[in-house]
């Protein structure tokens, strides 16, 4: 009973902190530190997708930002005046989950017998192959509009407000980047709340003991097919989700969005806050995000104080310390900052992990 | 006809540049189970290094020719050392990490590696001399200049020479027993650690050849050039069978058949509704194809496991 | 002049640091109320493949700020001073509209951005938004200014323009019967490239090909070799020079002998550099009037030499152009508030270095000079200047730009 209570309060208090944030960072720092926001949040969104199927199932996807792609430009399609459609997001939404599912079997489906290092080359050439059709598709046949992309994208309206204008709350006036916060924050936990849901699930457990033991698990009993094909599904639904909501806060999508360098940072949020360990995803999405943002701002100011002027230009800077500080986390925390307890547990005792 | 015969010769050159980066890919592979996706920055290190000898050199007065080997000596030998400290820095202390971490690393390690090139030698394109005449000899209508001809054989020279080392020489011996099992190679003996650094030098010294090569063949080097160049050398090795040295030769001439022919006949074959813009399309679908039907590879062991 | 652009340079530093706080005002101002200080926001990709482009675009709007810095500018009775607050924007969509964000939140007076069409187009509504006046130095997707949003502008002829005079050149003026296209297919190659052949096509030329590549490749043997066996009379490349310059270089050596014609991302010196003597007789174009016709056109490439010790790259003459039409704007509503300045920016009538600039309805630039090149021994020389006003070719001094058009 009292768990119980400590629990609730710890959601209450997590959803003050939810709620209150945009206004601290946005009175504090400025709105487009919102948008960092707004961006980490759909990044958290990915990096939780991409975390089923590397984290849980333990199948490396270098291509996964094709799920996002097709998410984005389902909702570009669907509500823009490219195809004169403005169907509703409640609608297009739940329907580019549905289509990334889809292409994630239609991946999944030949990929069934690759592991490690072939898996990623041919997920790396899917996600790639993905991008250039959307480039391509303008001929003979307009598609995709090409490398122009899609502009003049409808906003996300919910019940009817779209939250690309300022409304007006009780006389506070609250920016657009603030109402997608919110959006964005409800969906991520609600993708939070699935996952977490997931793991402690028959499905969960099956994912795990295929990672760790593919032949053992079969042995068990577990359809490793359709299990890992479901890993995809679940994984490429939740990227299409948040691409959806990327079209509809961007009002444009193009195919340089989702170059392979995507994926990889993608990756990197999973890898770096803890592969398989919900809250440790969450923290490297978060970090992977705001950090290059960070840097950026932090980079002058630092060489102007040592230096009494600035050497490097805080652009190349800052991608300098970003990679110096992957190389770095790899070799202090290489099961992540944030690994779960098991996890650890498993690492500390015995280093050499089952090969894949 | 010569239309045909020239892009089989554009798809050989196109197929020896990827070979001779993925060689060194693949050797890496092969003791260490692990893909250096730096390995691209490397072969730019490589290029960069030698254009800033050789042009100084060549200004001074020296030789052309002497001026080149310069050039790709201080590459070699800059490449080398590279390989070394990255070994030694990013990836000896993951040695027993997740599978994950050193890939992690690597982007890292490509990352950095990037960014100092450029603050070393700008953002700017840099053209790259010529290192042999370029005037093209006539094959029946088709054109091949003295460089094509030498990228292929290098590429060539560098696989047997790494096959007689593999397989036929003491180190090479360590080295495949340290693939094996790096635990028992150390109780035969075998300082693994020494073998592995050895084998990042090697590979590096093979990145640099390859550098100065891809340099010299499109007349240009850029701070960027090394990774769509590596990660099409990752998927030519893959192809082939990533561990298997004959494989990455093999799968790097393939795709580049693949791109060169795909980019000149499935235009006219497809009616135009496929063009030159698919590409890369082609070439990831070959891949795809290839490993649904041989999951390790054109050449590669059966065994997949491997820890 | 060295120690300004040093102090410039720390104190734009300063600004990417800390938006908030104000810089200090250059130790040359001695006037007793400090002068209000303008911040201009530019944007351009200063990392990546672009890199170099969007240094060079970052050189440009620094000369004009350090320039008309120098005049002693006094906008509403006051003393004022330029400062340039400039953002990586990564050619990334994305972090396009976080750059926009933080210019809207730094209370920055006008954008000087996007480089490319991909991020201006969607930071574009971002400054509509907050009403804030932008103008482009170099996107050139027509979609730009087809939003509607009054705070658009560009300083450069669009795709349509630029596509319209290359096809019309190579069909009358280069007698090319048939034509080979190649593109990169990126917004701007793509985009460029279907203008062309259409304005070719109309003028009764024949496409023998039509092939692609992308804006990372190196190798083109095996499109040139298709090409080639098209026989075709011009080439038409629609991509930038670090493709263009290798893709010469391979046309040699393959024996292909078709005239080769390029819009703006290949009229630079780095093509002629990369493609070395391949780069002989080949066509280019760029938008606006050759910097040695206009007035301090030739005093604008030295003064940059001088600053940067670099040679101009491509866009830091339009740069520096959008700038100063920026700054015109200002001076003649006698406001640097954006809300009131904006109203002047479509009555602009501006001698730049690149051209006479004025607007039309939609923020385009109106009646779009495109200048042709050939490359003649490593150097461009322009051939003749296509579609400019007459007012371009007598300048009003730049020093007093275009006073007559004040009284409008």
């Amino acid at each position: 009973m009292k768990a119980k209570v400590k629990a609730w309060q710890g959601v209450a208090l997590i959803a003050a902190v939810l709620a209150v944030l945009p206004f601290a960072v946005g009175l504090g720092m400025g709105n487009a530190w919102v948008r960092v926001l707004d961006f980490a949040l759909l990044y958290i969104m990915l990096a939780l997708g991409l975390n089923i199927v590397v984290g849980f199932a333990g199948l490396l996807d270098l291509g996964y930002i094709a799920f996002y792609a097709i998410g984005a430009y389902l909702y570009a399609l669907l509500s823009s005046p490219h195809f004169g459609l403005h169907w509703p997001a409640w609608a297009v939404l739940p329907l580019g989950a549905a289509v990334a599912g889809l292409f994630g079997v239609l991946l999944g489906a030949p990929t069934l017998r690759l592991r490690g290092d072939y898996l990623a080359i041919v997920t790396l050439g899917f996600g790639e192959i993905i991008r250039i059709f959307l480039n391509n598709l303008n001929s003979p046949v307009n598609i995709t509009n090409g490398p122009q992309g899609i502009a003049r994208i409808d906003p996300i309206s919910v019940f009817g407000v779209p939250l690309s204008r300022p409304l007006d709350v009780l006389g506070v006036s609250l920016p657009g980047v603030y109402l997608y916060y919110y959006l964005f924050a409800l969906v991520a936990l609600g993708i939070i709340f699935v996952t977490m849901r997931l793991e402690d699930s028959r499905i969960g457990r099956a994912w795990v003991a295929i990672r760790e033991d593919e032949i053992a698990a079969k042995a068990c009993g577990i359809n490793t097919r359709n299990v890992k094909l479901l890993a995809f599904a679940m994984g490429a639904s939740f990227g299409g989700v948040a691409g959806g909501l990327f079209a509809g806060f961007q009002e444009f999508v193009s195919p340089e969005s989702f170059s392979l360098m995507e994926s990889v940072m993608v990756l990197c949020m999973v890898v770096l806050g803890g592969m398989g360990h919900v809250p440790g995803v969450v923290l490297g999405g978060l970090l992977l995000a705001v950090l290059p943002e960070a840097l950026r701002q932090g980079a002058g100011p630092v060489q102007l104080a040592l230096f009494g002027r600035v050497l490097l230009d805080p652009e190349s800077l800052r991608i300098l310390l970003f990679g110096l500080a992957l190389i770095l986390v790899m070799q202090y925390r290489p099961a992540g900052l944030w690994p779960s307890a098991t996890r650890r547990r498993e690492f500390s005792e015995n280093p050499p992990e089952p090969g894949r | 006809m010569d239309t045909f015969v020239q892009q089989i010769i554009n798809g050989l050159t196109l197929g020896s540049i990827y070979a001779l980066v993925a060689l060194g890919y693949t050797m890496v592979y092969g003791i260490l189970g692990l893909i250096n996706f730096a390995h691209g920055e490397v072969v730019m290190i490589g290029a960069l290094t030698a254009l800033a000898v050789i042009k100084p050199l060549a200004g001074a007065g020296l030789p052309w020719p002497l001026a080149v080997l310069a050039g790709v000596a201080a590459a070699i030998a800059a490449c080398m050392a590279l390989g070394f400290v990255i070994e030694r820095v990013a990836y000896r202390p993951l040695r027993n990490a997740p599978r994950l971490a050193p890939l992690i690393t690597a982007i890292g390690v490509s990352m950095v590696l990037q960014q100092l090139a450029m603050i070393i030698w700008g953002r700017n394109y840099h053209s790259f001399p010529q290192l042999l005449p370029a005037t093209p000899r006539a094959i029946g209508g088709a054109q091949i200049t003295d460089l094509q001809i030498m990228i292929v054989a290098v590429a060539i020279l560098m696989m047997a020479g790494l096959a007689l080392l593999v397989n036929r020489t003491r180190l090479g011996r360590a080295m495949r027993a340290t693939a094996e099992n790096p635990q028992i190679a150390g109780l035969m003996g075998v300082d693994a650690n020494h073998i592995v650094s050895l084998t990042f030098v090697i590979g590096s010294a093979l990145a640099a050849v390859a550098g100065v090569m891809v340099s010299a063949n499109y007349g240009i080097a850029h701070y960027n050039m090394g990774f769509i160049l590596g990660l099409k050398a990752f998927t030519a090795a893959v192809l082939g069978g990533i561990g298997n040295l004959t494989g990455a030769m093999l799968g790097g001439i393939l795709l580049g058949l693949i791109e060169a022919l795909g980019a000149g006949y499935i235009g006219d074959l497809t009616g135009g509704f496929l063009g030159s813009d698919y590409q890369d399309v082609f070439a990831f679908f070959v891949l795809i194809v290839v490993l649904i039907f041989r999951p390790s590879g054109l050449m590669g062991e059966k065994v997949s496991e491997r820890a | 002049m060295k120690l300004n652009s040093l102090a410039l340079s720390i104190s734009s530093a300063l600004m990417l640091i800390s938006c908030s706080k104000e810089a200090p005002p250059p130790p040359s101002v001695t006037a007793a109320p400090p002068p209000l200080v303008v911040k201009l926001g530019h944007a351009a990709p200063l990392t990546g493949p672009q890199a170099h482009l969007g240094k060079d675009n970052e050189n440009g709007a620094r000369l004009a700020i350090a320039d008309a810095n120098a005049r002693k500018p006094r906008i509403g009775g006051r003393d004022v001073v330029f400062e340039l607050l400039s953002e990586d924007d990564q050619a990334d969509p994305k972090q396009g509209t976080l750059v926009a964000q933080k210019f809207v939140d730094a209370k920055v007076n006008g954008v000087i951005g996007h480089l490319n069409s991909g991020t201006t187009i969607p930071a574009s509504k971002i400054y509509a938004d907050a009403g804030l006046p932008q103008i482009s130095p170099s996107a050139t997707n027509p979609q730009y200014t087809l939003q509607g949003f009054k705070t658009a502008f560009r300083v450069m002829a669009n795709d349509v323009q630029q596509g319209r005079v290359l096809g019309d050149y190579a069909a009358k003026q280069l007698k090319a019967g048939t034509v080979a296209i190649i593109d990169d297919k990126t917004a701007y190659g793509e985009g460029l490239a279907k203008e062309f052949k259409k304005a070719a096509e109309a003028d009764g030329v024949r496409i023998v090909a039509e092939e692609h590549t992308d804006d990372k490749a190196v190798d083109f043997a095996a499109i040139l070799t298709k090409v080639k066996s098209k026989k075709p009379d011009l080439l038409f490349y629609g991509g930038m020079d670090a493709q263009a310059g290798p893709m010469a270089a391979q046309m040699k050596k393959l024996g292909l002998k078709s005239k080769f014609l390029m819009g703006d991302g290949g009229c630079t010196v780095e093509f002629a550099k990369l493609a070395g003597d391949a780069a002989e007789g080949h066509y280019c174009s760029l938008p606006g009037v050759p910097l040695d016709k206009m007035p301090g056109g030739v005093a604008f490439r030295d003064h940059y030499k001088a600053m940067f010790n670099t040679d101009i790259q491509l866009y830091a003459p339009y740069v520096y152009d959008a700038v100063m039409v920026m700054i015109d704007a200002m001076k003649r509503a006698d406001s640097v508030e954006p809300a009131k300045y904006r109203a002047e920016l479509p009555k602009t009538a501006y001698a730049g270095v690149t051209s006479m600039i004025s607007f039309d309805e939609k923020g385009d630039i109106k009646d779009g000079a495109v200048t042709l090149y050939q490359f003649r021994g490593g150097i461009k020389e322009p051939l003749e200047t296509i579609g400019a006003s007459p007012t371009a070719a007598v300048p009003a001094p730049a020093a007093a730009p275009a006073k007559p058009a004040e009284k409008k």
